[in-house]
């Protein structure tokens, strides 16, 4: 069984959890951007937690399906069809050796994601199957997919056909975002007024987002005066290096903000004055170029509690699969 | 008014008309386009990607300035 590539949209990989043993030696975990559509995606299609998926950026990829097998759409609103006909999302289908599946114009949201009964089976690397694209490492030959590839799928999975996530139960997506941020460690570089209208300004999305990071646009800070310290750089943004939590926040140069994201660099010598708590980091994965984004100060507590809610939101999706 | 038919932005991003800022516009209203014609490009994600008409016909006009921000699904330009 395998997935025959036929156009591969606009930046579609391979993902899966991502590689979260190689962190504090410098390398970023990659996988998916929106965990939560990732996992039911492989719940509905019955695969077992961590198998890899497809994950494709605005535009969905077109793929033919080479055997008889089960897949399911979950993620951003890009209608999904097979062989032409409308299908739904966050539901798993049959798909018969031959068939087609291709996307519409994206409605909403940023990244969809295909599940297929066994996962894509290419080779782990360093524990992951995920693809990093900046150093052609893991995934389909370490790059996004081109028309031609053919991507192998595991086998042992018998795939559940026809299992629905209950609608009500989707995350609302809208192109106004809110992104709740743990303030700190280096928020002391940046002036107290500055660092509040930070958290009143709305931020948009540019064309520069993607699975490295967000940078965003709207506002700027002004940084507390200081005596450039021995080993940070001139600008002052810089700070003697420090270590880059995924979600941190970075502004070069007191404009344009940065989220640093699943495939970035994991330290270096720019102040993040917060981080994006990883409850809501699905939540950046769907935004898009344009969106306008608020970044709301929350406590350390209150990022605990946002991650014990988005454990409950997935077990209870998990537990609304209907067939 | 019924034969036009708009050529869309598949993806968010910023519109171009040119190639580079010294090259002139891929295409100027009035020119005749196939379907595989190259209308301009939309940069996202640090990609440039070439947008094609999609339907062959006249250009009548372009909804989007160069370097225009767009959105998904948003009409670039009309042809008849």
């Amino acid at each position: 069984m395998a997935l025959r590539i036929q156009q591969p949209g606009l930046m579609t990989t391979v993902q899966d959890e991502g590689r979260s043993d190689g962190y504090r030696v410098g390398m970023p975990p990659a996988g998916a951007m929106d965990k939560f559509a990732y996992r039911i995606a492989n719940g509905l299609v019955g695969n077992p937690d961590g198998l890899a998926v497809l994950e494709a950026t605005y535009l969905g990829p077109q793929v033919e399906f080479t055997e008889d097998t089960v897949f399911a759409v979950t993620g951003a609103d890009m209608p999904a069809t097979l062989n032409g006909e409308p299908l739904d999302a966050w539901a798993s289908h049959t798909a018969r050796a031959g068939d087609v599946l291709a996307f519409g114009f994206l409605k909403s949201g940023a990244r969809a994601y295909v599940a297929v009964a066994g996962g894509i089976d290419v080779k782990p690397v360093l524990g992951s199957r995920s693809t990093y694209t900046l150093c052609g490492m893991g995934g389909f030959e370490g790059r996004p997919l081109v028309a031609g590839d053919l991507l192998s799928v595991g086998s042992g999975v018998d795939g559940t056909p026809g299992r629905r996530m209950d609608r009500d139960l989707v995350p609302a997506v809208s192109g106004a975002v809110e992104l709740r941020v743990v303030v700190g460690l280096a928020s002391y570089r940046v002036e107290p007024d500055s660092l509040a209208a930070f958290f009143e300004t709305d931020w948009s999305v540019t064309p520069d987002a993607n699975r490295v990071g967000y940078r965003y646009r709207g506002g700027s800070v002004e940084w507390v005066p200081r005596t450039q310290p021995r080993g940070a750089g001139s600008d002052p943004a810089n700070v003697v290096d420090i270590g880059y939590p995924v979600g941190s926040i970075q502004i070069p140069g007191g404009s344009e903000p940065i989220a640093l994201l699943n495939d970035a660099v994991t330290g270096g010598g720019y102040a993040t004055i917060g981080t994006i708590i990883s409850a809501d980091l699905s939540v950046v994965g769907q935004s898009k170029t344009g969106d306008v984004t608020r970044f709301v100060p929350v406590s350390l507590e209150g990022a605990l509690a946002a991650r014990r809610d988005a454990a409950v939101r997935l077990e209870r999706a998990r537990a609304s699969f209907s067939s | 008014m019924s034969d036009d038919l708009s050529v869309q932005a598949p993806f968010p991003g910023v519109f171009y008309r040119k190639p580079d800022p010294e090259s002139p516009e891929f295409v100027q209203v009035g020119d005749d386009v196939q379907a595989d014609t190259v209308v301009g490009l939309i940069e996202v994600m640090k990609m440039f990607q070439e947008i094609t008409a999609g339907v062959a016909g006249k250009i009548v006009s372009f909804e989007v300035e160069n370097e225009g921000a767009v959105s998904a699904g948003q009409v670039l330009l009309v042809v008849r």
